[in-house]
């Protein structure tokens, strides 16, 4: 390691004697001061050496003096005893008094208020949060403000200059740590008996992973579970929020969504977030049908699978192919489905192919027909993977 | 006198088991050096302090279970409906206990507050170079700190378990599935099972109140110690060199401002938080996976990668049997990646560059420093374009354009505004060196006109003072390529030699590039004269090379 702050280091001479770091041992000067001044003290008791930027003249003038005259330190006065405008600063501590002497009326007041404003109601929360934050805010504020009067105004202006040193070692407290470890090495027997230090090795592995191991059972493996949904042939589309069963004819306002979930599992959240299903109703003649799906086969990409609807209704998945936020908005005059995490937007007449962002798959859709009680049911499961890509999805 | 007695007992008392007066008096009068961008620091402590206690205080109620109970509290609205216990607990914090929204609010807005000093912050120290050498290692610690700072603050406000930080969750979920190989088992195990679940909630707790507050406290602790070890860098100025550092004592000085900062701090979040409403849940509702609302936004500080999102194209194939989702994880580490990564390697890559190895405690003017300067805003662009797109669909409808538009517009200036923004700033850096130098030479203009002889008007300037003269011509002076030095025909030594020392070439000149200091300035003489013009002492100058040019050519060899 090269370094360009070895040259010229001044205080190579007596750091040595010091230990680390420097401010608990009280070797702030170290270096500051010539060698030769230094010699002549005990050590600890070196004269602190600062260099004054805008001191005032009084102080200027002491130190000056106990610089060149080696005076000890206890005669050194850095910080001046009085402020600097002694007129101004009793003005301002009448201030100051002001300020912590309200600031406490109003800690007070917080109390006072906490004991006799109660919750309970909006009205009375709204009231308990006014009346407890502002006192608890007056109070810092008014703490802080007489605190900054109190260090600008009463206390007297000082600049010191404290020297710094290079952060890096002497090169011979470098070597003499060198030294120390090589010789705490030697004596470990580490280096010279390899078989200790391999087999050591060998064994810090095994400890390494094990806990690794511990983690194993924070969940289950995946398996195939992602692939499917509750959804199965014969489940009725109950609608999401009052869960009652819903028919065609009663589904009749052409541009509505609602949204639905499957029969006994609306209240299961693990089941809904992936077998929310969005229905729309259509005008006849707006859907752009493709080929009719062949039982099992892949879905039919960009078009809407027309042995799937019922009466121009439609229910796709409500689940974002992105991420999985529920595509919930639904925009009639367009027809456009949109996710209002990262706006991806299907087209819900051709298929729910995406139109627009980051989402690369259409919305799946469930196929669906009616029960012999005319209500609208599942006709068979997702025929695909629903929601956000996975790893294991092809 | 009393008190004097008592004080001195119990200083008695410490010192006789402790010896701490020698190391404590040091203590007292250590140095710190004023500026108003230090503060910056500190807001980050004291709002972190600021969280444990308010933290502290919502766990006495909050309970961190995903059971289902229904709701019989005082909130009227959702009276009877089924909900989490973690959101009815919320709700109990809001509306039952006395003082608990003022903590929830306070909590979250000292969370906001939090981060936004870390970027502040770490604005800050980029732009001074008060990361280069001694404090890489406090660099390295901030990237962490920011880093942990936003899943602390992702995990807090996901713990509600409200409409809106379940779609958090749910995108979360998303995005580990995306990842390639692992990412399934990852969600699996995260969310002990397909999400939802009802591991998470207590899982996210026990990280949000636990793991990463002991890590951020850990940190914290190091990072301030090393700032202390190492001491504070200072703003150029009269009497300001690399080898001192000039302030006013930690007492009572420092003491008593730092106190007020923190006085301070508390009550603008007290502020905040009884007039401005932050994450009304009850308005949201709780968490159920078919529920959604337009404009839903996270954090700010997640912003950017909410926009990341949003932006990048629709990219996604099925390779190898396999389906590689690039149009999430590429979004979801790529930006962030490049930024974290970015700002840690920076530091190291600039040394690399100019074969600077020597400490800087002085710190930079950011237009001296032009490339420097240049590329932390091209860097700021990058992020602000991405955080804004996070918010686009707000910004479409203030704006009523529409929202395709402002993705596409993302999508373009994602790549163009930091370029822009670099070659701009770099001009604004060079034209405000100019000015610099024009008044180093010229001096400051008085005002006064007056008619020469000739007849002809000239308006009287006088130099600068001496305060204006140390910071004008503070510099920190960069030891010249070796390949520079070496004279025609000579081979250049090694580490210059190849591609890579083209590229090194290349770059130093690019990093480099500034105006230079008139003639009588020039080197960094300029801290010389202002340290003559006290009457400081000349004896510690040299113990550290950097800012003074010619010194610092001579340790250069070395390496
Ligand atoms: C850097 C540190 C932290 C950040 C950024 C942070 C952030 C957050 C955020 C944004 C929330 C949501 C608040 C809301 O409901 O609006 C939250 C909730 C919470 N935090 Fe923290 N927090 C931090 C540290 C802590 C600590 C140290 C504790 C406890 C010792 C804590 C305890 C809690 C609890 C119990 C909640 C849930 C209660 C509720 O939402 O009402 N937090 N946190
Ligand atoms: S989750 Fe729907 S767009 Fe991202």
């Amino acid at each position: 390691m090269s370094d360009t702050n070895s040259p010229g280091q001044p205080d190579s001479g007596n750091s040595g004697e010091l230990s680390w770091p420097e401010y608990l041992t009280g070797g702030e000067s170290r270096g500051a001061v010539p060698p030769g001044a230094q010699a002549a003290e005990p050590e600890g008791h070196a004269a602190p050496h600062r260099v004054i930027g805008t001191p005032p003249p009084a102080v200027a003038r002491k130190l000056l003096a106990a610089d060149g005259g080696g005076i000890s330190r206890e005669t050194v006065r850095e910080l001046p005893a009085e402020p600097d405008d002694p007129r101004r600063a009793k003005r301002v501590e009448k201030l100051v008094a002001a300020c912590f002497l309200v600031a406490g009326l109003a800690g007070l007041a917080f109390m006072v208020f906490y004991g006799t404003i109660g919750v309970g109601s909006i009205t009375n929360v709204l009231h308990s949060n006014l009346a407890l934050g502002g006192s608890m805010a007056l109070m810092f504020l008014l703490l802080g403000i007489g605190t900054v009067l109190w260090v600008r105004h009463l206390m007297p202006t000082v600049e010191l200059a404290e020297d710094r040193h290079p952060m890096a070692a002497t090169p011979q407290e470098r070597a003499a740590f060198k030294e120390t470890f090589q010789e705490g090495a030697e004596a470990s027997q580490f280096v010279k008996r390899p078989i200790i230090r391999r087999s050591l090795i060998a064994a810090t592995i095994p400890m390494a992973v094990a806990p690794i191991f511990l983690l194993r059972d924070m969940g289950p493996l995946p398996g195939t579970s992602l692939d499917t949904t509750v959804w199965r042939k014969g489940l009725r589309l109950l609608v999401y929020g009052t869960g009652r069963p819903i028919s065609a004819a009663e589904f009749n306002s052409p541009g509505a969504l609602i949204s639905v979930g499957p029969e006994g599992y609306l209240d299961n959240d693990n089941a809904m977030a992936k077998a929310a299903v969005s229905l729309i109703k259509f005008r006849p003649g707006e859907l752009v049908y493709g080929p009719p799906a062949r039982p099992g086969g892949p879905s039919v990409r960009d078009k809407v699978v027309p042995n799937w609807t019922v009466d121009n209704i439609v229910a796709y998945s409500k689940i974002c192919t992105h991420l999985g936020c529920p595509a919930a908005l639904y925009e009639q005059t367009t027809h456009r489905i949109l996710c209002p995490c990262h706006q991806s937007t299907f087209l819900a007449t051709e298929g729910a192919k995406v139109i627009f962002g980051p989402a690369t798959r259409p919305l799946p859709q469930l196929p669906i027909g009616v029960d012999s009680e005319g209500y609208l049911i599942a006709t068979g499961p997702f025929n695909e993977p629903v929601g956000p890509s996975f790893w294991e999805r092809s | 006198m009393s008190v004097e007695r008592a004080l001195e007992g119990v200083g008695t008392f410490l010192d006789d088991r402790l010896h701490g007066a020698r190391g404590v008096r040091v203590l007292l009068r250590k140095v710190f050096p004023d500026h108003w961008s230090f503060l910056l620091g500190e807001i980050i402590l004291y709002s972190f302090i600021i969280l444990l206690l308010t933290g502290t205080f919502l766990t006495l109620w909050f309970q961190p279970s995903m059971t289902d109970v229904i709701y019989h509290g005082s909130y009227i609205p959702l009276r009877g409906v089924r909900m989490s216990e973690a959101y009815a607990s919320t709700l109990n914090i809001s509306f039952d206990v006395r003082g608990g929204l003022l903590m929830r609010e306070i909590h979250h807005w000292a969370a906001d507050l939090f981060m936004a000093a870390i970027m502040a912050h770490m604005i800050r120290v980029f732009f001074t170079g008060a990361y280069r050498k001694p404090r890489e290692i406090n660099w390295l610690i901030g990237i962490v700190l920011f880093t942990l700072g936003m899943f602390e603050g992702l995990f807090g406000y996901s713990l509600p378990d409200d409409l809106l930080s379940g779609a958090g969750l749910r995108i979360t979920e998303g995005i580990l599935q995306s990842l390639p190989i692992v990412g399934t088992y990852l969600a699996f195990f995260l969310f002990g099972g397909p999400f939802p679940g009802h591991e998470i909630i207590p899982r996210l707790y026990i990280l949000h109140v636990l793991v990463i507050p002991g890590l951020i406290l850990a940190l914290v602790t190091v990072h301030l110690f090393l700032m202390f070890h190492q001491k504070h860098t200072q703003m150029p100025g009269k009497g300001r060199t690399n080898t001192n550092v000039v302030g006013s004592p930690m007492y009572p000085y420092f003491m008593a401002k730092t106190g007020a900062f923190f006085f301070f701090t508390f009550a603008a979040l007290a502020l905040a938080a009884t007039f401005a409403q932050i994450n009304p849940i009850w308005l949201y509702g709780p968490y159920n996976p078919v529920a959604m609302s337009a404009g839903s936004q996270p954090d700010f500080y997640m912003g950017a990668l909410e926009g990341s999102l949003r932006m990048f194209p629709a990219w996604q194939w099925v390779m190898f049997g396999h389906t590689w989702a690039f149009n999430v994880f590429v979004p979801a580490l790529l930006p962030l990646g490049i930024i974290f990564g970015g700002a840690a390697i920076w530091p190291f890559l600039e040394q690399w560059i100019t074969g600077d190895r020597s400490e800087h405690h002085l710190n930079d003017r950011p237009r001296n420093a032009p490339t420097r300067t240049a590329l932390g805003i091209a860097m700021i662009t990058f992020y602000g374009v991405l955080w804004a797109e996070g918010a686009n669909d707000i910004i479409a409808n203030h704006l009523d354009i529409s929202l395709y538009l402002t993705t596409w517009i993302a999508r373009v200036a994602w790549l163009v505004a930091p370029i822009l923004a670099y070659i701009i700033t770099k001009r604004i850096c060079l034209g405000l060196q100019r000015k610099d130098r024009h008044l180093l030479e010229h001096g400051v203009e008085t005002g006064i006109i007056r008619q020469l002889p000739g007849g002809e008007f000239i308006e009287e300037t006088r130099p600068v003072d001496e305060e204006a003269l140390a910071v004008l011509t503070s510099r920190s002076e960069l030891p010249p390529l070796p390949s520079l030095e070496a004279a025609e025909g000579e081979v250049p030594p090694p580490g210059m030699r190849g591609a890579l020392g083209k590229v090194r070439e290349r770059l130093y000149n690019v990093v480099t590039e500034s105006v230079p200091l008139p003639e009588s300035h020039g080197n960094g003489h300029g801290n010389g004269h202002a340290l003559e013009a006290v009457g400081a002492d000349e004896h510690g100058q040299g113990s550290l090379p950097a800012g003074t040019g010619t010194e610092q050519r001579g340790g250069q060899d070395q390496h």
